[in-house]
């Protein structure tokens, strides 16, 4: 009988067993699936009263598109947000992983967790699996020292900067911000950039596209604003090819009752 | 995605140049601030003077990830050190520390890295770290891509002897001419003072006039170093 205590679980964290197998099948000419990565442009600025993080929402694999709207911007804790690029499954298992130790973190402490213990763990992760797992993040949040926004490479490196961008999308996001970025913005202003970089990488990298979601962190408080706007909204069919009713005469009718005979035998069971 | 754009899976390092020199009472330290992924300069107003205790730091160079986990560790360590024997860490204990895991995964690792700083036993002290993770003691040390460009400008214009001022002006004038010639070093030069009274910093912009070329430059650079403060 199968208890539950003591029973075996699953080893947590990812799982390489396959990967000798997948390289011998990979020299043998066989290709393989490809995984779904998010094409993407992500972001993160310093505001006036905190961070500013902004995403697109498409999600590719190959050159299909296999999300039209998804969302990049993952949560970490009550206080800081990351936005992922790379392969989606990648950012989502490490973002939601480094969640769940910062909330353990925050109840052993009894303290709200600070931005660069985020950044610490988040990159110590990667670099033990050496690039392995392919996570972009830019991490974003608002602590007791302030705002901070951090980018953090596959390979386990970070950069503490005022303005962010990565993914497929990032020179396009990064022209925006060397252009118009300045310290002590407003929020307003703030969310006008954020959407403008994200909108040039939506329009002029493949890789990214759909909708602007954005996230605003200041101190105390978090707007998420999903689908802050549709860049790319479907234009609506103006006529339509149905036929209006009465088009085709009605030249006879016949209604027909259905009648079912049904009979019940009943079989005794036989006892030995 | 196959457009080469996307630096996404290419290593970030930092295609460098760092520079060290002692000097009576001290060191100086010497960086430019250039991180590149490819043909993508991924940061440039990198620190890479990097801070492993009040009076020891390193310059870093090769695998952005690999050197900041690697000074990342040491500094924990020589925190812990000086926690528990209530004394300040020796440059040659860092230096040493940094040389162990340099060496022990030199098969795994792409850091070149120089380690200098202050101790009350030898004063200012230059060591370097090269690729293969030997530990040498030097008076005036380079590293990093840039680094190949300066052989000739430092063996031409190093002196014994010169004065905290002399080594500031030289170290700038070297990483700036590094910076000129090698792609992959840019941006501003930083420079750190190490004396018994821990570290000044000094920035200089890379331009005619000396200022800031884009907007936003200074006041961020201004508030990195409140932050650190």
């Amino acid at each position: 009988m199968d208890l539950d205590i003591a029973r075996d679980l699953p080893r947590p964290g990812f799982n390489f067993d396959n990967c000798k197998r997948n390289a011998t099948l990979l020299k043998g000419g066989f290709k393989p699936p490809t995984t779904t990565k998010t094409g993407t442009t992500i972001v993160g600025i310093i505001f006036k009263d905190g961070v500013i993080l902004g995403a697109d929402t498409r999600a590719t694999e190959g050159p299909i598109v296999s999300d039209k709207n998804c969302a990049k911007i993952h949560y970490l804790a009550k206080n800081i947000y990351c936005c992922g690029a790379g392969t989606a499954a990648d950012t989502e298992m490490t973002t939601d992983l480094i969640s769940s130790q910062l909330e353990l973190h925050r109840l052993g402490t009894e303290r709200e967790v600070r931005v660069v213990a985020a950044n610490v763990m988040l990159k110590q992760m990667l670099f033990r699996y050496q690039g392995h797992i392919s996570a972009a993040l830019v991490l974003g949040g608002v602590d007791k020292t302030g705002p901070h926004i951090y980018s953090i490479h596959p390979h386990g490196s970070a950069d503490k900067l005022p303005y962010a961008t990565m993914g497929s999308g990032s020179l396009a996001a990064m022209s925006v911000f060397e252009s118009r970025w300045r310290p002590d913005m407003s929020e307003e202003e703030g969310k006008k950039l954020v959407r403008d970089a994200i909108a040039s990488g939506v329009f002029n990298d493949l890789g990214s596209g759909s909708n602007i979601d954005l996230c605003v962190i200041r101190k105390g408080s978090v707007e998420y604003l999903r689908n802050y706007e549709l860049a790319n909204k479907k234009g609506e069919r103006k006529l339509d090819y149905r036929f209006k009713k009465g088009a085709t005469p009605v030249l006879h009718t016949s209604v027909r009752d259905l009648i079912v005979n049904e009979s019940v035998t009943v079989v005794p069971m036989e006892t030995s | 995605m196959d457009s080469g754009l996307d630096f996404t899976d290419t290593p970030v390092s930092t295609g460098t140049t760092i520079m060290a020199v002692e000097f009576d009472g001290g060191v100086v330290i010497g960086a430019d601030s250039r991180t590149s992924s490819g043909a993508y300069v991924a940061n440039r107003v990198t620190d890479k003077l990097t801070r492993i205790t009040d009076k020891i730091y390193c310059c870093r160079s090769g695998s952005a990830a690999d050197t900041q986990a690697i000074a990342d560790i040491v500094a924990y360590s020589l925190n812990y050190y000086e926690n528990q024997t209530n004394k300040d860490a020796l440059v040659h204990e860092a230096a040493s520390e940094f040389r162990n895991f340099c060496y022990n995964y030199r098969d795994s690792l792409l850091a070149g890295i120089i380690v200098a700083g202050y101790d009350e036993e030898r004063g200012g002290q230059v060591y370097s770290i090269p690729l293969g993770g030997m530990l040498t003691r030097e008076a005036c040390t380079i590293g990093g891509s840039g680094s190949s460009f300066i052989y000739g400008f430092v063996r031409e214009h190093y002196r014994q002897n010169m004065s905290k001022e002399e080594c500031v002006d030289f170290v700038k004038k070297a990483v700036q001419h590094a910076i000129y010639h090698d792609g992959s070093s840019g941006g501003v030069v930083r420079i750190g003072i190490i004396t018994k009274d821990g570290i000044e910093r000094r920035l200089f912009y890379n331009t005619e006039s000396g200022d800031p070329q884009v907007a936003g430059t200074a006041s961020f650079i201004a508030a990195e170093q409140k932050m650190e403060a």
